[in-house]
């Protein structure tokens, strides 16, 4: 959980500082691609991304994370995080949503019900499938929702790196 | 309402059983009204009426609506009984009870509390397919799986009985089936692990009298090893937990959240189980038995009589559960009780509703392609079971492996929709999809009241054919044949309605409503009704006048996996479009609207 609670208390300052930022021309990069960690790509903030080669090859944790969301999440997101005829479209989430706040969301759920919504996304804090998975799906979106990545299953992913592998087994156990 | 209290209090002093249950009989017999979802205990959805009918049914018009209040997805339809027509609603589960005399004038509403933490633990969204009717009395399963007794006349509560645990993923989108002196229901989470099954509850207390798992111990799943029956063998002792590996049975899925039919001369109940948990087949070798089986049981102690295991060992998600219909029919020269059910696999089964004996087994869509086909000699070990194709089988390609072009997709070739049967021409109006699937399986974990699925899915319209993602066919049960097939842009997901008008109805999710010629197809009446139809059609008569209603309501399964359309991913990197998505032709909103002839 401790990453966790890091992003959190970091994603704050960053809600500090974006707002102050709106607008402005030298807004934060979300999308980009500024360094690499065991197939892992990330902003020049240590947001996750995704890394798209010219030839549509993804990196492992964008394949990753296509697989779960058609797993956990399109049951009512719909498929490609297009969304549905009640859900909203995650693609567009990843982008329009800080990733702190995401991770939020996922983590606590979110609840709209009144006379005219019965909307409730769960807390996923608990399920393994989701949560040992959560960057990997937060990549997948972002880079469906910044037309990085056409709809459907990525044609061509890098392989699996060890590090991958590692942090998975220790996080389903 | 003399008739029914003299009823009630003979049922009471006497025996109970045999008579409670009259009140479904007479009227699901009389044409005017509609008191089963179902339209009777044979799930023929046919009516005797005949007012509305091939030659006049271009004339329909619109004669009055009714907004629910709800938007999200309306499966099911509305009952008439006598005077009065009960409209339900999808999550809250409202019910409404219309005065058919006054303009649909609200003589009662029924709305309960639910914890709207029950919303998401519900797959595929809050669709609920209604309330039935019987003793006076209407009976909900709601989301949360109360089962309530209402008062047909004032909407009051009489009992309440909890039949899950929406925290471990157990809710419900089922209809109930008034038997007898008893009401029986079912459950949902076949994709949370739920160990699902069949529940009987007294009607006039609530009480339950029996339980049958889907797998288990036989104890727990009610088989008697040497006279519960699988295609004219008994299953022998332990016939369930022998297919499974450890205690995966315990969070085995088998979900009973379809429709359920009843035969009063042979007293037996029949019903089919949904898919074993995970979707991942890797992590549960073996039959597990009984997932994907449709059951015969003694409505009184729940005993099964016979059992067919459809498809064994599912690596497809192809659930069980849809409707059972039984129809009395000449089979090679004999007049036989029948049962013909479609499955999600994309057969087409007719069986001897008596003995199980298995008749026909064909495909009622010539794209499936993951069984060349069932066995059907008596005398091979392999009787009954289908062939698997080894290209699409995502057990044989292994966890991690993307099984691609597998006909139907999840969805099946179709879903809970209800088919119709006329007597007049022996066919079955089927609303079918025509979707295709990638699938692969990888290892997931279980945690309660999560969801439990282990495999990603891509659909899309099956390749090389008009490109539409649904057909509505007419079906002949005795050879096992197409009779004729009508392309439609959507799967269709709205039941049909046969009539002795010679007329069959049904919805699309486009929103129209349909009405076409029973003997050829040909379209003769099309209406766009506010929202996509995801509920089925039913007729009534109301002070000699016949009436068609249908919901509008866009959502369920169909709601999520087409609003933004699909594509192919096997049309190559860049292909763009895809195939139109639902949501340029329609949005949320639940209505009722009612056709009749202009006077």
């Amino acid at each position: 959980m401790k990453p966790i609670s890091h992003a959190l208390s970091a994603g704050l300052a960053l809600v500090l500082a974006t707002g102050a930022a709106i607008a402005q021309e030298n807004e934060v990069d979300n999308i980009t691609a500024a360094y690499e960690e065991g197939g892992k790509y990330f902003t020049e903030d240590d947001v996750p991304t995704f890394n798209v080669k010219e030839d549509g090859t993804v990196d492992w944790y964008t394949f990753s994370g296509f697989r779960r969301y058609h797993a956990e999440c399109h049951v009512c997101h719909g498929p490609d995080g297009e969304g549905s005829s009640y859900a909203p479209a995650l693609k567009d989430s990843a982008i329009d949503m800080d990733y702190y706040d995401f991770v939020y969301v996922v983590v606590e759920g979110r609840k709209v019900v009144d006379a005219a919504d019965n909307q409730v996304m769960p807390a996923f804090g608990l399920n393994k499938n989701v949560m040992c998975y959560l960057d990997d799906i937060y990549i997948y979106l972002k880079a469906r929702g910044a037309d990085a990545i056409p709809r459907g299953r990525p044609p061509s992913k890098d392989p699996k790196s060890d590090r991958f592998t590692e942090d998975e087994n220790s996080c389903m156990g | 309402m003399k008739k029914i209290v003299a009823c009630l209090l003979a049922g009471t002093m006497m025996s109970g059983a045999a008579l409670a249950n009259d009140s479904v009989m007479s009227l699901q017999s009389n044409p005017n009204d509609w008191v089963l979802q179902t339209g009777d205990y044979a799930n023929t959805r046919y009516s005797k009426l005949s007012q509305i009918n091939r030659d006049n049914v271009g004339d329909l018009q619109v004669a009055w609506s009714f907004s629910t209040g709800v938007l999200r997805g309306h499966e099911g339809g509305p009952l008439v009984v006598g005077d009065i027509m009960y409209v339900h609603t999808p999550f809250p589960n409202k019910v409404y009870a219309l005065d058919l005399n006054a303009d649909g004038r609200i003589i009662w509403k029924y709305e309960p509390k639910q914890d709207p933490d029950v919303i998401p633990v519900m797959c595929c969204d809050t669709v609920n397919r209604g309330p039935a009717y019987a003793n006076g009395m209407i009976f909900l399963h709601q989301a949360d799986t109360t089962v309530v007794a209402l008062d047909a006349k004032t909407g009051a509560v009489k009992w309440s009985v909890v039949n899950g645990d929406p925290s471990k993923g157990e809710t419900n989108t089922a209809t109930v089936l008034p038997v007898k002196d008893k009401v029986l229901v079912g459950i949902s989470g076949g994709e949370f692990g739920v160990q699902s099954h069949m529940t009987a509850y007294d009607m006039e207390t609530g009480e339950q009298v029996w339980r049958a798992y889907s797998m288990g111990p036989d104890d727990q799943i009610l088989f008697d090893p040497e006279n519960t029956m699988e295609l004219g063998k008994p299953v022998g002792a332990d016939s369930s937990l022998k297919t499974w590996e450890g205690d995966q049975w315990k969070i085995g899925g088998g979900a009973t959240w379809g429709w359920y039919s009843y035969d009063p001369e042979l007293d037996l109940v029949y019903y089919g189980t949904g898919n074993p948990s995970t979707w991942n087949p890797a992590q549960r070798p073996g039959d597990n038995k009984w997932s994907m089986t449709i059951m015969a049981r003694d409505p009184d102690d729940g005993m099964a009589k016979w059992v067919y295991q459809m498809t064994p060992h599912d690596e497809w998600d192809y659930d069980g559960v849809n409707e059972m219909i039984l129809t009395d029919q000449e089979f090679d020269g004999e007049m036989r009780p029948l049962l013909t059910h479609f499955d999600r696999n994309g057969l087409g089964y007719t069986l001897d509703r008596e003995t199980g004996e298995l008749l026909v087994a064909e495909k009622f869509d010539p794209v499936v392609n993951w069984t060349t086909g069932v066995d059907m000699d008596p005398n091979s070990e392999n009787y009954g079971r289908p062939e698997v194709v080894a290209q699409y089988s995502t057990e044989q390609n292994g966890e991690d492996v993307n099984s691609t072009g597998i006909c139907p997709a999840a969805l099946g070739t179709k879903d809970q929709q209800p088919a119709a049967y006329s007597p007049k021409t022996e066919l079955f109006y089927v609303p079918t999809n025509h979707v295709c699937m990638d699938y692969e399986p990888f290892r997931v974990s279980y945690t309660a009241g999560q969801p439990y699925v282990g495999a990603t899915l891509a659909m899309y319209p099956a390749p090389n054919s008009h490109g539409g993602m649904g057909n509505f066919i007419a079906w002949d049960n005795i050879n096992g044949e197409i009779v004729w097939s009508l392309p439609e842009e959507f799967s269709v997901w709205s039941g049909a309605l046969a009539t002795a008008g010679d007329v069959v109805f049904y919805g699309t999710l486009e929103g129209y409503l349909k009405a076409v010629d029973a003997t050829s197809g040909e379209e003769l009446y099309r209406f766009k009704t506010p929202s996509g139809i995801i509920g089925n059609v039913m007729t009534y008569s109301h002070r000699g006048k016949q009436y068609v209603a249908v919901y509008s309501g866009i959502g369920g399964w169909a709601g999520i996996g087409l609003a933004a359309g699909l594509v192919n991913p096997n049309d190559g990197l860049g292909a763009v479009g895809g195939y139109a998505g639902l949501s340029s032709y329609t949005a949320l909103g639940g209505q009722l609207t009612v056709f009749a002839l202009p006077d």
